[in-house]
């Protein structure tokens, strides 16, 4: 027989939870090992592609020093689709082009790798193309990691499962049921190239500045989100939409994607570009009530696999690099105070959670996604107004604007009725505010 | 025993995409692979350590990512790993490909030993030649025996080992008098999925660097100014059009298909 293995932490995923988890316990000394099922990291992990820089600081220092970064977003803006017409709001700033700067785009598969290459130099050690398959549990307690290869077993004292949105691992031991199609979202996102100088005039930015569009509307029937972000040589255009909406309606994330692509307000961004990559995944946006339980006798969840996604501010990443980092930091404090590792002691993970953003975002949209299931007209009905009212008040044809506003009203309460506009209204007060 | 494989790392060709409009090759974002051929070569020359004991190493020329390409046939068992790297074989041709080979291996035999059996894939996926092997085997002036489908009976005693290789027009059995080279096909073995020990000894290896500094090269032989190779012209493939589909029900899907068929085969009649 073959010797033990044994080390303090085993991380479950080489994403970004999982990482950032790694160089914090590699960086204090404790022997970790990332074990990863893709070929290398970053080959399976996908993401829009807005990261968002303030979570590295207790990571790495200097980020991004030498991240593969595309641009720093210094141009946000939101768009209200409707047929053939759209509605924006934007927001440039200045001090976006200060550093450190807010967010960036990045692809994933660049990205993790080079994450993984840093948790490698702070000494963690990391196994590739190996799939974690269940916890090894004795007398209730996880006391390690069961992958898909021969003489595969793996101990440690505590396990940190950032093995993503379809966690097997928090699956194995019950952590969390099985997934229900209106707590995820399906997103596609389609990688275009376009020359450098293009972007920048088409997009109005110079250097490596960037810009960020969110698109929703009835011009997707109200029920996708979808977003055009710009890289160096390229911009990502992509469609997210709730799985149960994807079944019940028959739609296929593609089509929406080849729709989109059509809008006159889009069409003009993306001409002449040839499609690079297609990406699809999984997002978790259940939210706060969709979450698992987050620890168990010896095991931690992180990232994707805890469910940390902030669908209303499309963070996720920096949920999960923070999520790894406190669980980190959770198993240093334990393990100082000479803890078991025990549910009891790892509550401190949970209780450190609940002082950051992560799960105060996270609770403070607990009714949005419910919210949105159960109110389809929010993001069709309005859209739809606000479109043909902005047109109504911008087109001149000889009607006063009197009589314009008369009009929209007129509309506003055939369509919604003013009961109902005064009902959305308050509901979304609650939710969101 | 000591087993040396000869590897190659190159792109993914099932994900390299022709641009039909230019005639060129989409090699962004193409992920760098181990030549599939030589995960078998790798998987052969450790099957047999397993059984006889010894050891098996892998050297590739190319550029430091290459690196990579040999980690993974250290996770796949193989003991040690060399990358010979150098400016100097830029542009290398086959011919000159198998000169700086031919010499880093006498390198690492000076330094690890004598070597049974050589290795490599029967081509590479990038290039399709299957010259770089021969090129090496010829170079020791050794046996050769291309396109391997089984290896049995190595006797390390007697010096010898059976053969069996695929030929335009079946199969050969060859007795082979070792040390001889062999070039490998995928129906050789089945991949093994190695042990967790293995990679987690890879991810803990160093790869040991080759260069013109270590290695005794003649330069009028590398690089591109001492490669023949020429390419006079290249071109693409007619992108073929997709398929009619037919549809509706059974009988009018068979009732359209013959109606396409029949007229078709009584005319080669």
């Amino acid at each position: 027989m073959s010797s033990k293995l044994k080390y303090d932490v085993i991380v479950v995923g080489a994403g970004p939870a999982g990482l950032s988890a790694a160089i914090v316990l590699a960086k204090a000394g404790v022997r970790v090992i990332v074990i990863e099922r893709g070929r290398l990291p970053g080959s399976k992990n996908v993401m829009g592609g807005v990261f968002y820089s303030d979570c590295m600081k207790d990571v790495l220092d200097d980020f991004p020093g030498n991240a593969p970064v595309e641009r720093h977003v210094i141009d946000q803006r939101i768009w209200i689709l409707d047929q053939g017409s759209s509605v924006g709001f934007n927001h440039k700033n200045e001090s976006f082009n200060k550093k450190p700067y807010n967010c960036h785009t990045i692809f994933r598969a660049q990205f993790d790798r080079w994450l993984a290459g840093e948790a490698e130099k702070a000494g963690a050690l990391i196994i590739n193309s190996t799939v974690v398959k269940e916890a090894l549990v004795e007398n209730g307690k996880v006391i390690g990691v069961k992958t898909d290869r021969p003489q595969g077993d793996v101990f440690a004292n505590c396990v940190i499962a950032a093995d993503g949105v379809n966690s097997l691992f928090a699956k194995s031991l019950g952590l969390r049921k099985k997934i229900k199609p209106d707590s995820v979202a399906i997103a596609v996102k389609e990688v275009i190239g376009l020359d450098e100088k293009v972007i920048n005039d088409r997009f109005n930015v110079k250097n490596d500045e960037g810009v960020t569009i969110e698109m929703t509307g009835s011009y997707f029937n109200g029920e996708a989100m979808a977003f055009l972000y710009t890289n160096k040589k390229s911009v990502s255009l992509g469609v997210g939409m709730v799985l149960k909406d994807v079944i019940n309606n028959k739609v296929n994330p593609n089509d929406l994607i080849e729709h989109l692509k059509k809008h006159p307000s889009v069409a003009p961004l993306i001409e002449g570009g040839e499609t690079k990559e297609f990406l699809a995944h999984l997002i978790p946006e259940g939210g706060y009530k969709a979450m698992p339980k987050l620890v168990g006798n010896g095991v931690m969840l992180a990232g994707d696999a805890a469910m940390m996604v902030d669908a209303i501010h499309r963070e996720g990443s920096n949920l999960a690099i923070t999520s790894g980092k406190l669980a980190a930091e959770t198993y240093l404090e334990v393990s100082q105070q000479g803890g078991d590792f025990s549910e009891k002691s790892l509550s401190l993970y949970v209780k450190k959670l609940r002082d950051s953003f992560v799960l105060k975002d996270l609770k403070k949209y607990k009714g949005v996604p419910d919210l949105l299931q159960t109110n389809k007209h929010l993001l069709l009905q309005y859209p739809k107004l606000l479109n043909q009212a902005a047109f109504e008040m911008l087109n001149v044809d000889g009607v006063s604007k009197k009589d314009k506003e008369k009009l929209i009203w007129k509309t506003v309460k055939k369509e919604i009725g003013i009961g109902n506009l005064v009902k959305d209204l308050f509901k979304l007060w609650r939710n969101m505010v | 025993m000591h087993a040396l494989v000869f590897i190659k790392q190159v792109p993914d060709a099932s994900q390299v995409r022709v641009n039909y409009e230019t005639g060129t090759l989409i090699r962004e974002g193409v992920p760098a692979i181990l030549n599939p051929f030589e995960a078998h070569a790798v998987e052969e020359a450790v099957k047999l350590r397993e059984k006889h004991g010894g050891k098996v190493t892998v050297l590739t020329m190319g550029p430091p990512q290459a690196t990579e390409a040999l980690k993974e046939c250290l996770s796949r068992g193989a003991d040690k790993a060399y990358l010979l790297s150098d400016r100097v074989f830029a542009g290398s041709d086959t011919l000159a490909t198998s000169y700086a080979l031919f010499e880093g291996a006498k390198k690492i035999i000076e330094m690890e030993g004598e070597v049974d059996l050589f290795f490599a894939g029967k081509q590479a996926i990038d290039g399709d030649t299957a010259q770089t092997g021969p090129g090496i085997a010829t170079r020791f002036d050794i046996p050769l025996v291309t396109y391997l489908i089984k290896l049995d009976d190595v006797n390390f005693e007697k010096k010898r080992a059976v053969a069996t290789r695929l030929t335009e027009f079946g199969q050969e059995t060859l007795q082979v008098p070792l040390p001889a080279f062999f070039t490998v096909e995928e129906s050789l073995n089945e991949l093994s999925h190695s042990p967790l020990p293995w990679l987690i000894k890879a991810a803990q290896s160093k790869i040991e660097r080759l260069s013109s500094e270590n290695v005794n090269l003649d330069r009028e032989q590398c690089g591109l100014r001492h490669s023949p190779t020429k390419v006079k012209k290249a071109f693409t493939p007619e992108k073929r059009q997709r398929g009619e589909t037919l549809t509706g029900s059974v009988e009018e899907m068979v009732q359209k298909t013959s109606d396409i068929l029949i007229p078709f085969l009584k005319k080669d009649l």
